[in-house]
């Protein structure tokens, strides 16, 4: 039997992933595929990386052990994978330099991108003001009410924004709008995707990126406490900082898994994103993946307090953890991720983007049931400043 | 014989191209996709085609995108359009075939689909999202139900690839015929003219040529069915009239005729004058 690390084969994690795209796309997908493949063997492009990461977006980012957290739950000892220390404010730094560089190398000269609560395009627009390349942001205009500041920020980067009005005004549809403009320009486009979701290859080329977050986890713990940890929670929209912190575990049995979803105003309310915990699986956006979708096959449109777990599907590589039960996939709604970035804040001095607000909600409750001789870690897949409004909002504050 | 395939056949006995006429199902109602398609038949296309609205069109621009949503507004469902084409049938013969992405399909389950399909009578299915790689068992379900499974080709395909594309194909290949969505588009562009005489010594003898993508006019028309194609699809400019017809059906569907009947005098390749 195969382990776990080996797949996708031929694009495929078991039945899940696949290329569903429009024929004029295919060839891009494949070249993209043969650019990646001689990337991961090109030592100057290994080598750039490697620069980028360490130099450029301060890696490796610290695994801290939240002392306060731990004690007032008074279970498994609880660390933070610092992402919200990475330069931008978030583990997708990771992504977008990478690819940004691996467009470099194939030629193309502009780069397009989606975003949901933005930070996948202040990535994007970062690595492309670094390595000189041009940045078209599609952001829907929901999105982009609720998330100003980072609009702002992708402009001061020098990123040009393309407002999406069509469908739900999230990210969803401003990923319909990135793979139109893809298809009318591909000859001279890169689609940067921000997660482990679309067509093969994005979702192996986004995980092998976000590995780094897994691979230095182990290091740090082995160091920190000889020994792996319990338990490894992460939030789930897309699910790129999840996949990157669980892939290096994954032959690794004695290590739990567990992604969180946003379980929004509650899962039996159908204002949620609980793709995997509820949805069903279908064909969106070039996958064979789990979809919130109505009977006839239509995408629903869902809710979440944050933005970025705003998404109707999931990464494929999720679907088969699931199936195969190698990770567990678990909810929190707006209000326990509220309440979970609030406990953070004040314990540890530390504001969380209210992502990964929805894995620590998740953590405190499962730290509580474990001993104190075990050891979960959640990957802080980002920083908080841009939900401050949304937050107060949330509380009633005026700000 | 299938009747697609009679269809190419008897139209090139006549010196015409095929004018194939698309829709999306259920706009703006359900009711309303019968009579729109008796215009269509009866301002002379060929072959009607009817789409299933799905709320995330990525091959398609902002007209057939409205449409999707007027249609779903209409509560259109998968099985509402293809219980449409046996009504069309009833008084019709022409052949009818369905465009939807994937995920419809595969939420109804292929078997299911294809069944009801069959029992509907539909003719062939173009699905967008699903290339050659993806369509192993949608291709076998579909022989057994005897429905013709219409695969695309775009700017982008190499010589090597349309083979393969050609060799799952059946009805006709259509070609898109520019990079990018759907839509009406003021000029053909040279490169819709150089891809079809790059596709036409693959496909001559073995399956009829259709172009879609842009086309709206009589002289789009007229340019690639003398470049040789075998048939023209035209869309956007169909659902444009029925958008800036909503509040007068009378007028619509006259207006539906009589652009029909222009666009399909445009496909006769020998003109008397």
């Amino acid at each position: 039997m195969l382990k776990f690390s080996q797949y996708p084969i031929e694009g495929k994690y078991g039945k899940y992933g696949g290329q569903f795209v429009p024929e004029t796309l295919m060839v891009a997908i494949k070249e993209l595929e043969e650019a990646y493949k001689k990337s991961k063997v090109d030592q100057d492009f290994q080598k750039k990386l490697k620069y980028y990461l360490s130099e450029y977006a301060g890696r490796p980012t610290p695994l801290y052990y939240a002392e306060n957290l731990t004690k007032k739950i008074g279970g498994a000892k609880i660390y933070l994978k610092r992402e919200d220390l990475a330069h931008g404010g978030a583990h997708k730094i990771n992504n977008t330099i990478g690819q940004a560089l691996l467009a470099k190398k194939m030629g193309k000269k502009r780069v397009i991108a989606e975003t949901g609560a933005g930070q996948h395009g202040v990535a994007t627009a970062i690595a492309c003001a670094t390595l000189g390349l041009k940045a078209e942001i599609y952001m829907g205009s929901k999105d982009m009410k609720r998330q100003k500041l980072n609009v702002f920020r992708m402009k001061l980067l020098g990123a040009e924004i393309h407002q999406v009005e069509s469908g739900s005004k999230t990210l969803k549809d401003a990923i319909n709008e990135a793979l139109r403009d893809w298809a009318t320009n591909v000859q001279t486009t890169y689609y940067l995707i921000g997660s482990v979701v679309g067509p093969h290859p994005y979702p192996i080329i986004v995980r092998d990126l976000q590995s780094v977050i897994g691979n230095e986890i182990m290091k740090q713990i082995m160091l920190k406490e000889e020994q792996l940890p319990s338990a490894l929670i992460a939030c789930v929209g897309g699910g790129s900082n999840a996949i990157g912190t669980f892939y290096p575990f994954l032959d690794y049995p004695l290590v739990k898994m567990y992604g969180v979803e946003a379980a929004g105003l509650g899962l039996d309310s159908s204002k949620h994103a609980a793709s995997l915990c509820v949805g069903a699986e279908g064909v969106f956006h070039g996958m064979l993946t789990y979809v919130l979708q109505d009977e006839h096959g239509q995408i629903q449109t869902t809710h979440s307090i944050s933005a970025g777990l705003d998404y109707p599907g999931v990464g494929p590589e999720h679907s088969f953890l699931k199936m195969r039960e190698r990770a567990r996939y678990a909810t929190a709604t707006d209000e326990e991720a509220v309440n979970a970035f609030l406990e953070l804040s004040k314990n540890e001095g530390i504001v969380p983007a209210l992502e990964p607000a929805h894995a620590l909600a998740y953590a405190i409750k499962l730290a509580h049931t474990m001993g104190r001789d075990k050891i979960i870690v959640v990957t802080l897949s980002g920083r908080g400043d841009k939900d401050a409004e949304v937050v107060a909002k949330h509380l009633g504050v005026k700000i | 014989m299938r009747e697609i395939e009679k269809m190419f056949l008897t139209l090139r006995r006549r010196k015409e191209g095929a004018l194939i006429a698309y829709v999306t199902g259920g706009d703006p109602k359900p009711e309303y996709t019968p009579k729109i398609a008796e215009a269509l038949i009866k301002g002379g296309a060929d072959i009607i085609e009817l789409g299933i609205p799905f709320s995330d069109p990525i091959a398609d621009g902002p007209t057939i995108q409205a449409a999707t949503v007027r249609a779903l507004k209409a509560k259109t469902t998968p099985r509402t359009v293809l219980k449409i084409i046996k009504k069309i049938k009833e008084n019709h013969s022409v052949p009818i075939i369905i465009l939807t992405y994937y995920n419809p399909i595969y939420r109804m389950g292929l078997e299911n689909f294809f069944r009801l399909a069959s029992r509907y009578e539909l003719d062939g299915l173009i699905v967008p999202d699903l290339p050659i790689e993806e369509a192993y068992d949608y291709k076998k379900v579909a022989e057994e139900y005897d429905i013709d499974t219409i695969f695309l080709t775009a700017p982008s395909t190499s010589q090597k690839r349309l083979e393969k594309i050609i060799s799952y194909t059946s009805g006709f290949l259509y070609l898109v015929s520019i990079f990018g969505v759907t839509g009406a588009r003021e000029k053909i562009q040279d490169l819709t003219i150089k891809l079809i005489k790059k596709t036409l010594p693959l496909t001559t003898g073995k399956i009829p040529l259709a172009v879609g993508f842009g086309l709206s006019k009589p002289e789009h028309i007229k340019t690639v069915i003398l470049n040789g194609a075998d048939g023209a699809i035209v869309g956007s400019s169909f659902v444009k009239i029925i958008e800036e017809n909503l509040e007068n059906s009378k007028k619509m569907l006259n207006k539906i005729e009589n652009h029909t009947k222009k666009l399909k005098k445009a496909t006769v390749k020998e003109c008397s004058n």
